[in-house]
């Protein structure tokens, strides 16, 4: 198997994988980072969002190849303290039900605020629509999108 | 209902105490079944032993509470709520509480099905009663210490206090209470008195949530474990012929290719390994029962609606009488689709079966049953199995079945290895348990300006309508009511799913309501209200909603929504009683393009006192979007045995840009609380397709709406 060189959360690792592998997978079986979720494998829930040079990237279409080079971050390392922010609105809402694919709309909505840093409701809706929530937490992730709006600024 | 202050239990019957070595007490409490006289909670914390106790609580001597619960959390909150309610009697402050989740006996678990909307009403009254009476024992402690009356110390987060002014902490009497006798009668507090049921307290994990830790069954391991991606046969109907797995096993990582029964499993060092390994494998399958389509369903559910062959669940009058003396009758049939559950995070289960002992860990719902399953499956004392619960990407009903556990277990007997199953999102979706499709033909019966009758037969797959749902509203308002039930028995799996039956039974009611509404000429609001009152005075036992709490939310929601009144929108109602609460909602809609859009959705609940108001408000707005997505939305179809959908992209959930604000307001009163997780999601639909009847003058009568609507289908 090959070995890539990945930078992932301002650290180097090296991994043996595929070239073909999904890095969501190289994150969560070779890396132990399984904050990143799995829910479709086709880039259509957005459960596998991380960054990749400071954009939301599906993780589950991206190759272990193609991520060679990037800087990569996941929701482990989106703040040193938890405290992102971001993470910091989704605590104040206390925005999760299951939980399951928040890390992902976290990891969405940082990267949309990194670009657009006083978005309007429509703005924040259009940019939350690919991240599904099974659980339908919907109307607080809009909140707290504007809520972290408000902290970034 | 009402919350009663005095209390008394048999001592002994469901708690013990014991001082820990490392300083502290340990209260240990069986919630549901008495403890033996001769057990004690253990002195040494690591040997917490589950067998006894399902629960216990640590009070340090710093005064600090750790709550360990056995139940893990799936999205309804009750990881937080149920710990409130311990530490509102205990009257600590709630900064000072840690929970963490303990592990599950589930050899004396009682309560085999954790997490549901149940809990919570099932815990209210013995949870409180543990917190009281830890709380009494250390007041005890402390009056001894000083010399006076208990009944003249008070406490207060976590002080006691005396009338000459003396205090102590928690803290600096657990050593003393800890050997007390355990008292038989204790105060619970006066609903007024609450200081933590009732406020807004943040769900428990919510730190290791918003940064990625390991808490679900997907993200358990252990050394040395495989990863299986299992080939099921790809249509109902269907078993293995024969199988070639000569790619698969050349896939890079692929350890073993293993059949078992008419499922064939690869194990690989990684998952993505493993499902690279499922596509390479070649196998053929072979028709061993009838190959259904969606098709057939619907011609047969008709059939049966059309028939006479039917069970009937509740008969009051004489409908065939009421309905030729009318002077109009009305009838409508309502169609819904099967739907499956797709909880975000996909069936898995790990399971490492040695000679010594069976070890399960991950996502269940049902462990103490699913522990046995696996036992007699192999062959095994269920003494030898041990079943770890991990918090769980929602459940919906379908981590009611151990099906994944099954075969995780088959997998690493086979395998002899620690195996962790994975579903992939196409496994998920097409080895569902699905909620099964449902006809109803409602008809009702107008006389001289009075409704005079209601017959309602249900035709359903696999199963029917069960337990009081016959009896919820409109039973016991209409003189001649009739429930009658048929099925047909598929090869589809079919199961619970969020609020099962009344799910779609709520929305077609609510639907036809209004149409009764219409045809009488009478106001929709008033049309209920005066039904309502028909129900009052009520001696038939069989009917549990309660006529007052449901004109209440009717009012609420009336009000807060400005029914009737708001310009510029569609406004649709609705009102349900189901899961013991009573629910009345109002959908805003405007229409785009011929597309309607759930603008707002106004909530009236009664669900007696609020736990926790930011989970349960979170648990109302969940319910009603997932009412509306599924209601607009959802559906699966087959063809010749095989799921037509497999992934979100021929699955439309509900997104972002289709949902509505949800305005949710509780109804306050002392009333014993009940629960959250499902009874928003049945009516909403109904008001939906009342917005859209006024928006459109179309009645919609075939879930899900969007694809009986003449606009284009969603998806994404
Ligand atoms: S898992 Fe990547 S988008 Fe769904
Ligand atoms: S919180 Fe459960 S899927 Fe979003």
């Amino acid at each position: 198997m090959p070995t890539f060189q990945l930078k992932i959360n301002g650290a180097s690792h090296s991994v043996e994988a595929d070239a073909d592998t999904p890095l969501l997978w190289v994150l969560r079986d070779n890396l132990d980072l399984v904050g990143t979720k799995y829910g479709c494998g086709i880039a259509q829930c957005g459960a596998c969002t991380v960054h990749m040079n400071g954009n939301a990237t599906r993780s589950c279409t991206t190759t272990v190849a193609n991520a060679q080079g990037m800087e990569i971050t996941t929701i482990e390392g989106l703040s040193e303290n938890g405290d992102h922010p971001v993470q910091e609105a989704w605590k104040d809402i206390d925005v999760p039900q299951c939980g399951y694919c928040q890390s992902g709309q976290i990891m969405t909505a940082s990267a949309f605020l990194e670009n657009n840093s006083s978005p309007s409701r429509e703005e924040i809706r259009s940019a939350m629509h690919g991240n599904i929530c099974r659980c339908a937490s919907y109307n607080s992730i809009e909140k707290a999108v504007e809520v972290a709006a408000k902290k970034m600024n | 209902m009402k919350t009663s202050n005095k209390i008394s239990f048999s001592r002994r019957s469901f708690l013990q105490t014991s001082a820990l070595a490392s300083g502290g007490m340990l209260v240990g409490f069986n919630l549901f079944t008495a403890c033996k006289e001769d057990v004690k909670p253990p002195v040494d914390l690591s040997l917490l032993d589950y067998n006894d106790f399902n629960a216990f609580i640590k009070i340090s001597d710093e005064g600090k509470v750790t709550i360990f619960a056995p139940n893990p959390e799936i999205g309804q909150g009750v990881k937080t709520s149920m710990p409130m309610l311990i530490a509102e009697e205990l009257d600590v402050a709630w900064e000072d509480v840690h929970v963490v989740q303990g592990k599950l006996d589930t050899k004396n678990y009682t309560r085999q099905v954790a997490g549901g909307s149940q809990s919570l009403r099932q815990g209210w009254t013995p949870l409180r009663q543990t917190g009281a009476t830890a709380r009494q024992m250390l007041v005890n402690a402390a009056a001894a210490k000083w010399g006076v009356s208990a009944s003249e110390c008070k406490t207060n987060k976590g002080v006691i206090t005396n009338a000459n002014g003396d205090k102590l902490g928690y803290g600096e009497v657990v050593k003393e209470a800890a050997s007390l006798e355990v008292p038989e009668d204790v105060t619970l507090k006066d609903p007024k008195d609450f200081h933590i049921i009732g406020q807004d307290i943040s769900n428990v994990d919510i730190d290791e949530i918003v940064t990625g830790k390991p808490l679900f069954g997907l993200d358990y391991k252990q050394e040395g474990m495989q990863y299986a991606s299992v080939l099921r046969p790809p249509a109902f109907g269907q078993k293995l012929e024969s199988f070639d797995d000569a790619n698969a096993r050349t896939v890079n990582g692929v350890n073993d290719v293993i059949k078992f029964g008419d499922k064939i499993a690869v194990l690989a060092n990684s998952t993505w390994a493993a499902m690279k390994g499922k596509k390479a494998l070649k196998a053929t399958w072979t028709q061993d029962s009838k190959a259904e389509s969606t098709a057939f369903h619907d011609e047969t559910l008709l059939g049966l609606l059309n028939g006479d062959k039917f069970d009937t669940r509740r008969k009051d009058g004489d409908v065939i009488k009421a309905f030729a003396e009318a002077d109009q009758v009305l009838e409508r049939t309502y169609e819904t689709p099967f739907v499956p559950h797709n909880c975000m995070e996909p069936m898995n289960f790990f399971a490492n079966v040695t000679t010594d002992k069976i070890e399960l860990v991950g996502p269940i719902q049902t462990p103490a049953g699913t522990a046995g399953q696996v036992a007699r499956m192999l062959g095994r004392d269920a003494s030898e199995v041990t079943l770890e619960m991990t918090r769980m990407g929602g459940g919906f009903g379908r981590r009611l079945y151990g099906d994944f556990a099954l075969e995780a277990a088959e997998v690493s007997h086979l395998a002899k290895k620690p195996v962790k199953v994975i579903f992939s999102r196409e496994d998920d979706m097409a080895a569902g348990i699905y909620r099964p499709a449902i006809k109803y033909r409602i008809a009702a019966s107008i006389k001289d300006g009075k409704l005079t009758g209601y017959h309602l037969k249900e035709a359903a797959i696999n199963g029917n309508m069960y337990g009081l749902i016959p009896n919820f509203f409109p039973a016991g308002a209409i003189e001649n009511y009739q429930v009658d039930t048929a099925n047909y028995k598929s090869n589809i799996t079919t199961g619970a799913w969020r609020a099962p039956y009344t799910n779609v039974l709520a929305s077609c009611e609510q639907s036809f309501f209004d149409e009764i509404a219409e045809a009488m000429g009478v106001d929709r609001i008033k049309l209920h209200m005066d039904l309502l009152e028909n129900v009052k005075r009520t001696t038939d036992e069989r009917i549990q909603y309660s006529p007052e709490r449901l004109q209440g939310v009717i009012k609420r929601v009336v009000k807060e929504s400005n029914y009737g009144k708001e310009k510029d929108v569609y406004q649709g109602f609705a009102v349900y009683y189901c899961h013991n609460t009573h629910v009345a909602e109002v959908a805003d809609i405007i229409m785009d393009n011929g597309v309607p859009v759930v603008k707002k959705v106004t909530v009236a609940v009664d669900c007696g006192i609020v736990v926790n108001p930011l989970g349960a408000k979170n648990q109302v707005v969940g319910g009603v979007i997932d009412g509306i997505g599924h209601s607009m939305y959802g559906e699966i179809t087959f063809n010749d045995g095989a799921p037509q959908s497999n992934n979100y992209d021929s699955y439309q959930l509900i997104r972002m840009l289709q949902t509505p604000q949800v305005d949710v307001h509780f109804i306050e009163n002392d009333i014993a609380p009940t629960g959250l997780g499902e009874p928003t999601l049945p009516p909403v639909g109904g008001a939906v397709a009342n917005a859209i009847y006024k928006a459109t003058g179309k009645r919609l009568t075939k879930m899900p709406y969007m694809n009986n609507m003449d606009v284009e289908p969603v998806v994404g």
